[in-house]
Formats: C-alpha cells, structure tokens, sequence
C-alpha cells in the first residue's frame, strides 16, 4: 500500500488550496429528434460508409436476410440465448452454440467462417452498434474470432446520439462498440478494411412490423 | 489514513521515455532535412486534418462537448483521491486487482512480476501510450520476455527497430514502400513478392499477428478512460487487435495512469464523441472495448491494473500547467501543428511529442530534466493546438509559462547572462518608456546607413543572425512615427488652426522612399 | 469619437506609414485621433520569450500611457499587441500579484481593439470604396495572421475590408490559416523550423501570382517580406491600412521591385 499513500498524499498536496469544485455544464445535446425510419437511414447511411453491408427488413424476413448473408458460411457460431429460428434458414453450415457452460475452445472459432448475434443498442450518428455479452450476443470472442459478423439490429434499440445511447447500457457487462469492419490507416493514412476482427460486417435492421 | 497536509510528500518526478536528450533545435535541423519524412508527414498531417475538420462540423454541438469535456476533466484533477478511491473499491469488488506505482521502475517492476507468476515469456500488447512512457518493451526484454506490439503500427515500428513518431500512427513517418521493406525483413514467412499494396501489407500482419493472438496467454494493455462509479475501462482502437488481447488471453495487465479517471458512466458519452473525432477524424473508431472486473468466462480471469503516478503528481502540482493532464491523447494537436508537421515526433525525443508533448514533457519531469527545457520554446505560438484541443487545454499559454519557467531556472544557476538575457533586459529597459524609445529612434537614419543601397539590412551578428538566416530586414525610416506625429503637432500649432482635422497625416512633409 | 492610436513599437521605429495610414483613416471618417507620448510598446516579445520579469515595466508603462490619457476608444493596427494588451497584461499582473495594475490592464485592454474590429464593429464600415474612397488597382492575396485570427477571432473583417476596396483584385491565398512562422523569438531560437514555415508561406503567397500580400500584424509582415526579399521575390507585403488609405487622389505606390530588391515599407504616400 505505500505507492497508493505515495501518491494519494501528493495529490492532495498538490490540490492544496485549490478553490471548490464547480458543477459540471451539460450544454451538449442529451436526446435526439429524429423518428424510427430516420434512425434507420441515418444508422444504414453510416454503416455502408463504413463499408459494412447492410439490410433493412420486417421482422418476417428476417430468417431469409440472415441466410442470404450466411449463404457461403460453411459453420456459423451462435450464442446461446439466440431466438433458434433466426438460424433455421441457414441449412448448409454447421451450426456450433456458445455458453457459458459450454465455450467453444478458441481454435475453434478461428476455424469457424461466421458468428450470428443481435446487439444491445445502437447509435445512429455515429453508426455503432452496442453488444453487451448478455445471451443473445454471447462472450465477446464468439463476435471477434470468425471471419464475418452477422449482427441483427432491432429497429427499437436504435437511438440518434451517443449520449441517448449510455442509459441503456449495464456498466457491468462487457461491452463492444462496434463502427464498422475491422480497419486500420496506419499506412499512410489509407484505409483499410479488415486487419484482426471480422473482416465482413453484415448487419441486418428489423423493423417493427 | 491519515495525510499530514502541512509536510509536502516527495516530488515524483517522471522517468523512462519522457526526456529529449538533444535539443529540440538542433535535432529538428536533423529531421528537417529528411525530405521523404517531411512528405510522408505533410500528406498525413494534412489528411486527417481535413478528416477532423468534416466530422466535427457534423456536430452542432461540438462547443459545448468540448465544454463539458473540459469541465469533467477539471472536475476529476479537483476531486482526484476520492475519484480514485471510489474507482479501486469498484474495481476491486468485481474481482479487479489494482497495483499503484509511484514511477516508471516501480510500474516495470509489477508488470514484470505478475507475468513472471504466469510463466510465460511473450506477451501481446494494445497500443498504450503509458507503457511506452514507461519504456515497458525495453525492460522487459532486458528480462528475457517478448512483448509483440500488435497495433499496425506499432508493429511496423517495433520490426523496424524505430520509435514512434506520432501517438496515434506511431508510423506515420513511414511510407508504403518502407513498410513493405520491413515486412519482407522481419516477418517471419512474409511473401518475397509482398507488395506496397496496404491491403496486402495489413494482410500480411493479420496472418503473422492471428497465431499469437491465439496462443497468447498474457495480455498488456493501456486505458483511455476509467470510469470512478462503476470500476470500468475502455480502451479505443480500430484494427481489432485490441479486442484479441482484451478477450483472449487468461491474464490481462493493464497500465494507466492516474489522470485517465472520468467521475460517471454517462461522461463517456460526451469523451466517446469527442475522442475519435479529434483522432481519426471518424465519427467512430471501428472498435471500443468496455471492462468491469472479470466477467465470468467472457474474457480474461485474472485482471490486474497499475496505476501509474510518473510525474502526474508533478503536472497537478503546477497550477497553470495542470490541464495538461486533461489530454486524452487524440492527437488532433500535432495534426495541426505547423512545427510537428515538419520536424516530426522523434524531434521531440520525448514519447509525447507535438505541443501537447512540448508542454506534458516538461511538466511531467521538471523544466530542468535533461533538454525538456528546449520543448517549450517548439512553437510559434500560432495557437492552432488550442482551436483543435477537443479538452480545451490552453497549449500557449502552458508553453509560455514554461518558457517562464525555465528563464527562472536558468537565472538561478547561471552566473553571467546570456546573449538572450542582455537583449531582453536591454529592451525591457527601452520599451518600458516612451521618452527612451524617442532617444533611441534617432537612430533609425544610422540603420539606414547599415541597410545601404539595397535598402534591407542581410546580416546581423550574435543571436540575431538566426532571423538574417533567411530574411532580409528593410531600411528603416528616416524617423519615427512618433517623431513624424510631433512635427505634425508642431505643424499644426504653427497654422493655429483646428479647423481642418482632415487629411492632415498626409499634409505634413511626406518623406521618401521607404520613409 | 476620441481615438487614442498604439503604433506598436514595430510600427513606430520600422512603419510609420502604416500608423499614418491607421491615422488617416479615422480622420477621415471625422473622428480625432491622439497618441499617448508615453505608449512604448505591449511586452508580447518579452512574455512570449518567458521573460516574465523583464515584461512587467513595459506593461506598466502601457497601461499608464492609455489610462492617463481620455478616449473613447483606443486602436492598433496588429491583432497580436492588441491580444497582448486585452490577455497578457492582466495575466501578467495577477502572476504578480500586482491586483492594481491587474484593474487597470483590464480597463485599458476593454477599450482597445484591433483596426478592423474598429472600423467594422465599432464604427460601422463594411464597405471600403463607399465609406472610406478606398482605391488600390492591384492583385492583392491576403495572410490573417495567428493572434488576430484565433485569440481576437477577428474572422473575416480584414479580408473584407480590403474585398471591398475599388479596383482590388483579390487573389485567395491557399492555406491562409498556417502561421507564417514568425513567433517572435521562436523565428531565432527555431530558426530552421521557422525559415521552413516560412518558405511554405512564401510559395502559396507567388502560388496567387499577386504582387502584394496583404495582412494586419506588421511583425508577421515584415517576416514575410523579409523572406520574400532574402528569395528574390517579385511579391512583397503590405499592411492592409495603408490600402485602405489608399485613394484615386493619393494612390499608395507601389515602387517596382528592382534587381530583386523589395522595398518593405510599403512605399510612398
């Protein structure tokens, strides 16, 4: 404990005679104005820049969208509090589930072509989506290892800014932001997509039906 | 515990990567004569300025973002031992073990001993400023252990056996070209008919860098924020390779240092909107981790953190300096700098270069440490940094006040005065009244002897002869203002008249040429 | 309305025709100009070298030339002395403890502006030609210098100024907004990165392949012209009161550059 009382004390050494705390000004905006097919646009206008791809579909489609963009996985990955009809349509892959009880070893998920997940909340502006590790986005390394992320949106988790975006969210759980495919611009600042994560963002938006 | 504040604690100074260990002056002659570096710089530079430039203008309220982000951070300097009591009890609940460390050795130290516990003798890193501070890569080495940079970048670097040149793409000063040279070098298996081709390239570090995700079982990572009520921390990135260290491994490190603590989980809502704007110029890096503990079987079982003090204390101390400990590292100052933009990162010596590392630098080891006395004085105080700070820290103002600084020390320790001092106190006497500057105006027509026919004055001895390097001065009037204003005066006394107050400036006799 | 003109100290001893032209100005547009004998100059050179002690008299003595002094309003034709009136001699004071002096740099520095934040907010000339008879038939590009740009945010008043003045063709430079590298004593103790800067600004000023370039800070000016001149450039500067003074009856001339040789005192009147 003595480096923590170290430099504790030098802090409070250091703030000596300081004058009190102000409040802190919350001037910048705390909600959004746009309606659900704005925020649709908007977060689909975002996620295609970012040059992932992207479907809007009502929530009957949704089975067909997911299999349309699995159609050349060979194994998919899925976390166990997934809806089992999501990946019905999905007839050629293997189907592998994740738990908690039973991880998939990570050898494994490097062998595996694509992981299906749905998402926590997303953002428009900033076109990010949110997965927080509960049962339908499953461990992180299930989202991260495979070569393409499948990630389903429901258009009622969808806010305008990112601020809207924190109350929904547990602290405690850990979280993923998601913007876009893996992506680098070390290299002369050119970008590049796909460097360690999943190389194809797939996203698909559900809207109420 | 009980502090007795009447009795100043020990100054930690900073140690490690925090020095130039040359002047600044003379080492950015060096690095100005490097004409592939100062093009790599200016394409990147000016890139991802215009990149910055678009994303924020997107913001309506990027003011008043900025507001707030300068108010937290101040907030969090004003309520530091509290903010980071609150952030240990959070932490620690959720089965986090947290380690502080007075400097770097002490830092090196504990990373050391946690990943000797485990055996192992490689380790994979996220990109992190503190344990470049900290000169964490060199001692472990030194001890046998391999730390793989797993950033683009940083690897490129680290391959290369260079030092990073910028905080955000520590290669910036690299080309497609000398990438591609130092893959074909170092990698191990790297294609002998690798292109320049960037895709091809980051493909190529994919392949080498996926295998030792895979087997890693110790991970070290910096923090960009942590959160005080709920023991979080986040770390920002874009190629994935954070999440591979953040996730894979059975033990994670982390190093931070004492000044990344926000008070509230909200708060990342307004720095998450701030950062990778002023950054990458994008209006979201592609990845954002967030960890509270340990997580059950997502992610790695044993978590620890350093909280590493290395001269904060230092920067707190030191009131007109001390917002410097708001930066968030985005880099957005360098990308705007005009000096940084020529000299590059390595001019600096320093791990933080660019004015925020002009001013950080200093403040974190004393004006007096090694050359860190010469980082102040790399700026021309354009004032661009303080336009782009997305925190506000008043750059100039902090670089002035270290150039005071240092004066002070100086004149402490110096006996007979310098060049400098004699010319300054030579015009503090001259400037400070009027009736001394009129004296010494009359020898202005003298100036005008030097200056010749050519009218401009080529060479000045001494310490002037820095401006007569490359600028002519010109002939200076025959007379002053002030003394052209008393003979208009005189003039118009002798008219006695007021009436005519127009144009008078040109009635008066008009000099010649360059008057 | 009263106006009490600070020259600068650059402006006194190296242009006096830019304080005539300032003059000439205000007089035109009838207003009474008087200059405090006592003015000397800002500190700026002094606070920006860190030179805290040395800067503290030459402060004083500004702040007792203009509050002795009874105006309404007072002006320089530079953004960096006025930013350096209005910011660092009260920072200055305080440093020192000084509250008195603080007090009154504050006073001094509330009345003090810039010219064309004068001309533009306080005595309401937007256009150059109409209000001012502002003639300058030349191709004119123009720098906004540091201080006045980003700590007066004097924004586009210079520039359109000068935008309206009759028979100016104004040139856009590429990439104003870059210091030109001057910085006081960081163009001595720096001077390689300053001289880089410096041959930068100097292209994108011929880049316009107009024959003056314009601005509001004589340093910063005379920094510019000085390179200009040491490359034997064609273009040179000018400040741009001594173009708003500038009238069909009393032309500024612009004498030819000779050899390569630029006279910098922005010529005859």
């Amino acid at each position: 404990m003595g480096a923590k009382e170290d430099i504790l004390s030098r802090v409070r050494v250091a703030l000596q005679g300081d004058a009190p705390v102000t409040d802190i000004p919350r001037e910048y905006r705390q909600s959004g104005t746009m309606n659900q097919d704005q925020l649709i646009d908007h977060l689909t206008d975002r996620l295609v820049d970012y040059k992932a791809e992207v479907k809007v579909v009502l929530a009957t489609d949704l089975q067909g969208a997911i299999a349309e963009f699995l159609a050349n996985a060979r194994s998919v990955v899925v976390p166990h509090g997934l809806d089992a009809e999501w990946i019905a349509g999905v007839a050629d892959a293997d189907v592998v589930t994740d738990s908690p009880e039973a991880p998939v070893p990570v050898d494994q998920l490097n062998a595996t072509d694509a992981v299906l997940t749905s998402s926590a909340v997303s953002v428009a502006e900033s076109g990010t989506i949110i997965l927080d590790g509960t049962p339908t986005q499953g461990r992180r390394a299930i989202s991260l290892v495979p070569d393409q992320h499948v990630c389903v949106v429901p258009a009622s988790t969808i806010v305008e800014i990112l601020p809207e975006a924190m109350p929904r969210l547990e602290p405690s759980h850990p979280q993923t932001w998601i913007s876009g495919p893996s992506a680098t611009s070390d290299i002369e600042l050119e970008r590049v997509e796909g460097v360690h994560g999943p190389r194809r963002l797939s996203v698909i938006i559900v809207k109420d039906a | 515990m009980s502090v007795n504040l009447g009795i100043p604690a020990v100054r930690s100074s900073g140690e490690g990567n925090l020095f130039a260990h040359e002047k600044f002056q003379s080492a950015a002659k060096r690095e100005l004569k490097n004409e592939q570096l100062r093009a790599n710089l200016r394409h990147a530079t000016h890139t991802i300025r215009d990149k910055r430039l678009n994303v924020v203008s997107e913001l309506p309220d990027w003011e008043e973002l900025r507001e707030s982000g300068s108010r937290i951070k101040e907030n969090v300097m004003a309520r530091l031992p509290e903010l980071l009591e609150q952030f240990e009890a959070a932490f620690t609940a959720r089965g986090g073990v947290i380690h502080w460390a007075n400097d770097a050795t002490e830092a090196n130290a504990i990373v050391t001993s946690l990943i000797r516990a485990t055996g192992e003798t490689e380790v994979v890193k996220v990109k992190s400023m503190a344990t470049q501070e900290i000169g964490l890569n060199e001692h472990l080495e030194s001890l046998g252990i391999n730390a793989i940079e797993t950033d683009l970048a940083e690897l490129i670097v680290q391959l290369g056996h260079d030092r990073p040149s910028h905080i955000l793409v520590p290669a910036i000063h690299k080309n497609r070209t000398q990438i591609r040279d130092i893959f074909r070098a170092e990698i191990p298996n790297a294609s002998p008919d690798l292109t320049d081709n960037p895709k091809e390239l980051a493909a190529t570090a994919r392949a080498y860098l996926r295998e030792k995700f895979l087997n890693a079982k110790v991970a070290i990572s910096g923090a960009n924020f942590g959160i005080a009520e709920t023991g979080t921390l986040g770390v920002v990135e874009s190629e994935g390779n954070g999440r591979m260290c953040l996730t894979l491994p059975e033990t994670l490190i982390t190093v931070m240092g004492i000044e990344k603590i926000l008070p509230r989980w909200e708060d990342l809502g307004v720095f998450m909107q701030l950062l990778p704007r002023s950054s990458t110029g994008e209006r979201m890096n592609p990845y954002s981790s967030l960890w509270t503990g340990k997580n059950g079987p997502d992610g790695p079982q044993n978590i620890h953190l350093v909280m590493l003090d290395n001269g904060r204390t230092r920067a707190l101390a030191d009131k007109n300096g001390r917002s410097a400990l708001h930066c968030i590292r985005c880099s957005a100052c360098m990308n705007v700098c005009p000096v940084y933009e020529r000299t590059g990162g390595h001019a600096y010596g320093s791990t933080y270069p660019g004015p925020i590392g002009a001013i950080l630098s200093p403040l974190l080891t004393g004006i007096t440490a090694e050359e860190n006395s010469s980082l102040p004085y790399a700026s021309s105080l354009c004032g661009a940094c303080f336009d782009a700070c997305p925190v506000k820290i008043n750059i100039p103002e902090i670089l002035v006040d270290l150039r005071a600084q240092d004066v002070e020390a100086q004149h402490s320790v110096r006996k007979a005065p310098t060049e400098m001092d004699v010319l300054m106190k030579g015009a503090s006497w001259a400037l400070s009244s009027g009736t001394r500057l009129k004296f010494l105006e009359k020898g202005l027509p003298a100036g005008r002897l030097l200056a010749g026919k050519d009218q401009r004055i080529s060479w000045l001895p001494g310490i002037a002869g820095g401006w007569t390097s490359s600028r002519d001065i010109p002939a200076p009037p025959q007379s002053s203002f002030r003394d052209q204003w008393a003979q208009r005066e005189k003039f118009q006394k002798s008219q006695g008249s007021q009436q005519s107050q127009q144009s008078q400036a040109s009635q008066k006799p008009t000099g010649k040429q360059g008057e | 309305m009263r106006i009490a003109l600070f020259s600068t100290c650059i402006v006194d001893a190296m242009y006096p025709s830019t304080a005539r032209a300032t003059v000439e100005i205000l007089e035109r547009l009838g207003h009474t100009v008087i200059f405090p004998k006592g003015q000397a100059c800002c500190g700026q050179m002094h606070v920006n070298s860190g030179y805290f002690k040395d800067a503290l008299p030459v402060v004083r003595n500004h702040v007792a030339a203009f509050l002795q002094e009874d105006y309404d309003a007072a002006v320089a034709p530079s953004g960096s002395c006025v930013a350096s009136v209005k910011h660092q001699h009260p920072m200055l004071a305080n440093r020192c403890g000084d509250d008195g002096l603080a007090a009154d740099a504050e006073e001094v520095g509330a009345k003090t502006y810039e010219l064309s934040q004068l001309l533009t907010d306080v005595l309401g000339v937007t256009n150059a030609a109409e209000q001012l008879g502002s003639y300058f038939p030349h191709k004119v590009t123009y720098h906004p210098s540091c201080h006045g740009m980003r700590l007066l945010r004097l924004g586009d008043r210079q520039q359109n100024l000068l935008q309206t003045v009759d028979g100016l063709e104004f040139a856009p430079l590429p990439e104003a907004d870059q210091c030109c590298g001057f910085g006081g004593t960081f163009s001595i103790k720096n001077s390689d990165v300053s001289t880089a800067m410096l041959n930068d600004k100097a292209d994108a000023i011929e880049a316009t392949g107009a024959s003056l370039c314009a601005g509001g800070d004589a340093s910063c000016l005379m920094h510019i012209g000085g390179g200009l001149s040491r490359r034997g450039s064609q273009a040179r500067t000018v400040h741009f009161a001594e173009i708003l003074a500038s009238t069909r009856e009393k032309p500024l001339v612009i004498p030819e550059a000779q050899g390569g040789v630029v006279v910098l005192n922005g010529g005859t009147r």
